[in-house]
C-alpha cells in the first residue's frame, strides 16, 4: 500500500468571476522513501495540490476526490482530527525562508513550539529534540543558534533552520514548495544533498514542487509534470527526462538553457498558460501545441501507458514521437 | 574609441552602525557596442551595487565610471544631464518598479516628455515601443496589475528604450519570472541588442541563462572580479576555483540523478571580508599564502582575467577533477 494515495482530486476555487477549477482529476502516489516531483508553470495547480494535502486551500477553496495517507482518508478527517496530522505526520516547507519564519521570535521558540504540541513531551527534552534537529540539518553551532533570531541567518541556513522545524515531529511525508528557488546554485546544491540524506536515513517520502528541471532530474524518483491544473506527463525521472513524449514535456525540455541549440536566443514555448477558469476546451495545451489535431479541441485526453510507471495524456504524440 | 563604458577601479561602500561596508571592492570592466556582458555571482557579492553605481544610482567611493568618454555622476534632484540618458536601467521585480496607479502609457511617455517631446508625440512613441516589446499598443490605457510578470517586464523594457539607450544595465531582468517567459524577456533583449546594438550588462545569478545569452561573462565573489572572459572561456574551460564551483553547483536536467556539488559555506560578511584571497575560506585549492596575500586579476594567454595565484599559465594547473572528487 501506498502511503500517499491521490485519486481523481479537483480542487476548486472562489475567484471574483465564480468558481474556477484550480486542480483537475489528478491521481498520483508515493511510497515511503521515495521523492517525487512536481513540475509546470506558475498557475498549473502544483502548489494548490500541496496545500490540498495539508488542508490550507485559500478561503472558500475545496477538494474533492479522495487523498489516502496510511490508508486513512484525509478528506473526510474533521478539521480538529487533522490537526493531528498537520505539521506531525504531513509537514512542509515553503519557498521563501525569509518569510516562513517568525522575525521576532528566537529559533529554539519556532522549533519546539509543534513537538512540545504533538508529543507532549517536557520543555528539556524538546529542548534536546532541537539540539538533534539542527545537527542533523547541520547548523554550526546548535546550542547558540537555539538562542539566535532568525535574521543572524543566511538565506541557505534559514532554509536548513525551516526543514528542522518540518522535521520535528518526525513526519512520514514532506511536501517542499519550490524549496531552493530564492537560493543562490551553491546553496541549493547543499539543500538537495540534505533532502537526498534525509530520505536514505529516515524513510522520508517527499514531495518537491518546482519549475526547475534540473533540480527534480537530481533528486527524485519520479516526476509528474502539469499543465492547467491536470496531469500531463509521469514517469521515473530518468525515463521522462531522457525520453519525453507529451509535446508540453518536450517543450519545456527544450527551452532548458542548458540544452545543446546554438545561438542567444532560447527556445519558447509559444504563448501563455491559461488563466484559472479560462480552461480551454478538450486538451487544455491544444492552443499551444505544435501537434494538435481538430480532435484535441473537445476529446479530453485520457490516460496511456508507454512503459511501467510512464504515461502521458495526448492521444496524438506517440504516433509522432521518435 | 570602441568603448562605451569603462569602469576603472571602481568601489563602492556603504555605512551600517558605524562600520564600513564595501560591497564592491575595486572593479575594471568595459562595455562594447553590441556586447552582452553578464554579470554572475551569489547573492550578496555586489553585482547589484556595481550596476547601480554603473548607472549613477548608488556614489562610487573611489574609481570612475565613463559613459561614451564622459563621467558618470551620481544622480541629484536637477535630474540626468543629457549625454547620460542613453544609459538606461531595468529591475529585477517588475511589481515593484512600475507605479501601479498610472497608466502605462503615461508612464513609457514620462522620459520622452522631460526629453523635450509634446505629450501626443510621446505617447505615439510609446506605443511604438509597446509594439516592439510585443504587447502591442492597447497597453497604453492599461495599469500594471492587468499584466503577468512577463508582460511588466516587456513594459520596463520598453520604458527604458523610450530614451534610445546605447546602453542598458538590466538587474536580474528575469529571476522573478516563470521558465517560458524568462526565454521570451531574454529572446526580447537579445533581438533589440542585435537590432540597435546597444551594449547590455546582464547581471544574474543564474549562470546557465548568463552563459546562454552573453558574449562575455565576468565572475565577482565579495566584490572584487574573480574572473573574466568570453563565455566560451568561463563556461567550457572555467579556471578560477570559485567559477568551477558556481558551474559544478548547477543541476543538470538530464536525468541521470547527478547531484550537484556543494561549495561549502556561505558568502561571508562583506562588512569583514576574509584577509588574502577573499575566497580562501571556501576554496577547495586553498595553498599556504592564500590568506595572506591578495591575488590581482592577471590576463593568460587566451586572453581571460583570472585573480587566482593558481593560474600562472594558460594551462589549468589543478583539473577539474580534483575538485569533483571532494
Amino acid at each position: 500500500m501506498p502511503l500517499l494515495d491521490v485519486e481523481n482530486l479537483t480542487v476548486t476555487l472562489a475567484t471574483s468571476s465564480g468558481s474556477a477549477q484550480a486542480v483537475r482529476n489528478l491521481s498520483f502516489s508515493l511510497d515511503e522513501g521515495e521523492i517525487i516531483g512536481i513540475a509546470g508553470e506558475s498557475g498549473s495547480g502544483k502548489t494548490m495540490t500541496a496545500l490540498s494535502l495539508m488542508r490550507l486551500l485559500p478561503h472558500k477553496g475545496f477538494a474533492t476526490g479522495s487523498i489516502k495517507f496510511s490508508g486513512k482518508d484525509l478528506l473526510a478527517q474533521t478539521n480538529r482530527a487533522y490537526r493531528d496530522i498537520r505539521g506531525n505526520q504531513i509537514a512542509m516547507i515553503f519557498q521563501d525562508p525569509m518569510t516562513s519564519l517568525h522575525p521576532m521570535i528566537k529559533i529554539e521558540t519556532q522549533l519546539t513550539e509543534h513537538i512540545r504540541h504533538h508529543k507532549k513531551i517536557s520543555q528539556e527534552s524538546a529542548h534536546l529534540k532541537a539540539l538533534e534537529l539542527l545537527d542533523t540539518v547541520k547548523i554550526p553551532d546548535p546550542a547558540s543558534a537555539l538562542e539566535a533570531m532568525p535574521k543572524q541567518f543566511s538565506g541557505g541556513m534559514r532554509q536548513r533552520i525551516a526543514i528542522a522545524i518540518a522535521l520535528a515531529c518526525d513526519p512520514k511525508l514532506l511536501i517542499a514548495d519550490e524549496p531552493t528557488t530564492a537560493l543562490d546554485v551553491t546553496v541549493q546544491a547543499g539543500i538537495l544533498r540534505l533532502l537526498d540524506q534525509l530520505r536514505r536515513e529516515k524513510n522520508l517520502a517527499v514531495m518537491v514542487i518546482t519549475h526547475d528541471l534540473g533540480v527534480l532530474s537530481s533528486l527524485t524518483d519520479r516526476i509528474m509534470i502539469m499543465y492547467a491544473g491536470s496531469e500531463v506527463e509521469s514517469g521515473l525521472t530518468s525515463d521522462l527526462l531522457k525520453n519525453p513524449r507529451h509535446p508540453y514535456t518536450k517543450g519545456l525540455i527544450s527551452a532548458l538553457p542548458t540544452s545543446s541549440i546554438s545561438g542567444k536566443k532560447l527556445l519558447t514555448i509559444e504563448g501563455m498558460p491559461p488563466e484559472l477558469g479560462q480552461i480551454p476546451s478538450g486538451c487544455a495545451f491544444h492552443p499551444r501545441c505544435a501537434y494538435a489535431k481538430t480532435s484535441c479541441e473537445s476529446q479530453i485526453p485520457t490516460s496511456i501507458s508507454i512503459s511501467t510507471k510512464h504515461r502521458i495524456f495526448c492521444p496524438v504524440n506517440p504516433l509522432v514521437s521518435s | 574609441m570602441n568603448e562605451l563604458l569603462k569602469i576603472s577601479n571602481l568601489s563602492v561602500e556603504y555605512h551600517r552602525n558605524g562600520r564600513k561596508l564595501r560591497a564592491v571592492a575595486g572593479v575594471d570592466l568595459t562595455l562594447a557596442p553590441g556586447e552582452i556582458l553578464g554579470l554572475v555571482g551569489e547573492s550578496g557579492c555586489g553585482k547589484s551595487s556595481l550596476g547601480k553605481a554603473i548607472v549613477g544610482i548608488e556614489k562610487p567611493a573611489e574609481g570612475e565610471i565613463r559613459f561614451n568618454g564622459n563621467l558618470v555622476k551620481p544622480l541629484d534632484r536637477r535630474g540626468r544631464p543629457t549625454e547620460l540618458r542613453n544609459l538606461q536601467m531595468i529591475f529585477q521585480d517588475p511589481y515593484g518598479s512600475i507605479n501601479p496607479r498610472r497608466k502605462i502609457g503615461d508612464q513609457i511617455a514620462d522620459g520622452l516628455i522631460v526629453a523635450g517631446k509634446p505629450k501626443n508625440e510621446a505617447l505615439k512613441i510609446s506605443a511604438e515601443l509597446l509594439e516592439k516589446v510585443g504587447l502591442g499598443a492597447s497597453a497604453l490605457d492599461r495599469y500594471a496589475h492587468q499584466f503577468s510578470g512577463g508582460q511588466r517586464q516587456r513594459i520596463a523594457i520598453a520604458r527604458a528604450l523610450a530614451a534610445s539607450p546605447t546602453a542598458i544595465v538590466a538587474d536580474e531582468p528575469i529571476s522573478a519570472l516563470d521558465t517560458s517567459s524568462q526565454a521570451q524577456v531574454s529572446n526580447l533583449l537579445v533581438s533589440l541588442v542585435q537590432e540597435f546594438g546597444m551594449g547590455v550588462i546582464f547581471i544574474s545569478h543564474d549562470l546557465s541563462v548568463v552563459r546562454k545569452i552573453s558574449d562575455r561573462i565576468a565572475v565577482m565573489y565579495l566584490g572584487k572580479i574573480v574572473e573574466i572572459g568570453t563565455t566560451e572561456q568561463i563556461w567550457n574551460q572555467p579556471s578560477h576555483p570559485y567559477t568551477r564551483a558556481l558551474i559544478s553547483a548547477i543541476p543538470k536536467a538530464d536525468g541521470n540523478s547527478n547531484m550537484p556539488l556543494d561549495l561549502p559555506g556561505d558568502v561571508p560578511n562583506p562588512a569583514f571580508p576574509p584577509a588574502g584571497c577573499r575566497f580562501h575560506p571556501r576554496c577547495p585549492l586553498v595553498q599556504v599564502g592564500c590568506e595572506s596575500s591578495v591575488p590581482e586579476i592577471r590576463t593568460l594567454k587566451d586572453g581571460r582575467g583570472v585573480a587566482c595565484v593558481l593560474q600562472t599559465s594558460n594551462e589549468i594547473v589543478v583539473p577539474l577533477e580534483t575538485i569533483k572528487g571532494r
